[in-house]
């Protein structure tokens, strides 16, 4: 297996190969560079905005990690009770995910706007529940469906003989599917899991419509104040740039784990 | 059927009466009687489809019959309903299988050391100790970090078989554990179960070894069509088998 690998590199490294990422990371900034050359009044005051939008993204960021994470725990129980064997815990989870898989995620981040109070009260105290958490509940919810499917395939993927051998040793289901199964997940559900998170990440933008100030809202704002079509244009230019940057090095990186464990 | 008295001193450890078992409309067990003494080896033969493999999984509750009785120790098998009942069972019985079914994701040293860990609650570094004295047991001393990828298929059914003895299992069951191999790396493995054999290990197995069969075992079962056809000392079933069929299939082989 490693010396496979081994090979593989080393027959690739022939010809000295540099990245794409670094590729397009040299035609952005050049772009870049061409327009402040030819808008430098523009692009000076987008320079202005730059840290706005720059905590923006990290809204949209935090979003986004925050719902994989959550979808992602959510995801793993309720793929395994789709697989029980008791069809009163299969089927309510089946339900689950069909229910979260074909619903828009817009839809689901209003629902999570409007459903959930903006502050919970527990005793005396009042904690505020503020609107980018109920849009992160929005994207974790159809995120945890999307990784039951994953997750669930994967299991199955697995040769039915390892449930067999774990079983012949003792084992329970449960400790089967965590001691055996699920880390013979983690190597196949990777990629998919990886471009998943980069839709959510993208996805993360439609929180903007719940009053979230996430990227597109700074982005918004920033044009409406400046109010010139061409810095409009500019500044969303800029933020098309800056989810680049973000989403396309992992989308790259889930193309090589795809190619690297086709092999196995 | 009477039978034979090789080892009438000890009680029986794994007794199987009149057991049934099908698939649909297809009857893959008819009447299983099967003794195994403590400490004896037993060698199941007979042609491909007969029901060999099926009386191993029933013995472990893999499998449960339709009728009649399993008993291991003092364990009525065919009478387990729960899984915390059957689990309790297989850590008394080790399983070897035709495909090995090692863990492909852990190490040769993990694998031999998950189950004591995890399921019987051993110490970590307890159980690494005892895991190389079993790999060094199955010759493997050297190989603790390979993964089972990097292995040939003789040395992964080692591994294995290690595997099982970490449980300290009452009996182990072989289910044709050298028709995956090369021919040239059967032996090596042959000649561990050889030695688990005169260690004293209780032993079931299924091959198509007839030779390694005849050697070791104290007592042969010949089964065809899902019935025990005929049972005996490997010296009366390979030189003097007492029904056709059992003639039929040792001479097909020898010729």
């Amino acid at each position: 297996m490693a010396s496979e690998d081994a090979l593989i590199l080393r027959t690739s490294r022939v010809v000295p190969r540099i990245s794409p990422v670094v590729w397009w990371i040299a035609i952005v900034a050049l772009a870049w560079l061409g327009l402040a050359h030819f808008h430098g009044n523009t692009v000076a005051t987008l320079r202005v905005w730059l840290p706005l939008l720059a905590s923006g993204l990290w809204m949209n960021i935090l979003i986004s990690v925050l719902a994989i994470g959550i979808g992602t725990v959510l995801g793993i129980i309720v793929g395994a009770l789709e697989l029980s064997r008791m069809r009163w815990v299969s089927a309510p989870a089946r339900g689950y995910v069909q229910a979260f898989r074909n619903a828009p995620m817009l839809v689901l981040i209003f629902f999570a706007t409007y459903v959930f109070p903006f502050e919970i009260q527990v005793g005396s105290l009042y904690l505020p529940f503020p609107d980018w958490i109920k849009a992160t509940i929005g994207l974790a919810l159809p995120a945890s469906a999307h990784i039951a499917e994953i997750f669930r395939g994967a299991i199955l993927s697995i040769a039915s003989a390892q449930w067999e051998a774990s079983a012949s040793l003792g084992f329970s289901r449960a400790r089967t599917l965590r001691w055996v199964i699920l880390p013979q997940c983690v190597k196949r559900v990777l990629p998919p899991w990886m471009n998943l998170y980069a839709m959510i990440t993208m996805s993360t933008t439609l929180a903007s419509l719940v009053g979230v100030t996430e990227l597109l809202e700074v982005a918004r704002i920033a044009s409406n104040t400046v109010n010139r079509t061409d810095f409009t244009i500019f500044v969303y230019l800029a933020v098309l740039t800056l989810f680049f940057l973000y989403c396309y090095p992992i989308t790259r990186f889930t193309a090589h784990l795809e190619q690297k464990y086709a092999f196995h | 059927m009477p039978q034979s008295d090789t080892f009438s001193e000890h009680p029986p450890l794994v007794r199987l009466r009149k057991v049934h078992l099908s698939f649909g409309s297809n009857h893959v067990l008819k009447c299983i009687d099967l003794n195994v003494r403590q400490g004896g080896a037993v060698s199941i033969i007979g042609p491909s489809g007969s029901g060999k493999s099926t009386i191993l999984r029933c013995i472990n509750g893999l499998l449960t019959p339709d009728r009649g009785e399993v008993v291991v120790g003092d364990t009525p098998v065919h009478s387990l309903r729960t899984e915390a009942e059957r689990i309790a069972l297989r850590k008394r019985i080790g399983f070897v299988f035709q495909q090995y079914n090692l863990f492909p994701h852990l190490t040769v040293l993990q694998n031999v050391v998950l189950a004591p860990t995890r399921i019987l609650g051993v110490e970590r570094e307890t159980a690494e100790r005892e895991a190389r004295e079993l790999l060094a047991k199955v010759r493997l001393a050297d190989k603790d970090d390979a993964y089972p990828g990097q292995l040939s298929g003789g040395q992964q059914q080692r591994v294995a078989i290690a595997r099982a003895l970490a449980m300290h299992p009452q009996l182990v069951l072989f289910d044709e554990v050298t028709s995956a191999l090369d021919p040239e790396t059967v032996g090596e493995v042959l000649s561990v179960i050889r030695q688990l054999v005169q260690d004293g290990m209780t032993c079931l197995l299924v091959t198509h070894e007839m030779r390694f069969a005849e050697e070791v075992s104290h007592e042969i079962v010949f089964t065809e069509g899902g019935e025990i056809v005929e049972h005996g000392t490997p010296r009366d079933i390979f030189h003097a088998p007492r029904n056709p069929r059992t003639h039929a299939f040792i001479n097909a082989l020898r010729n």
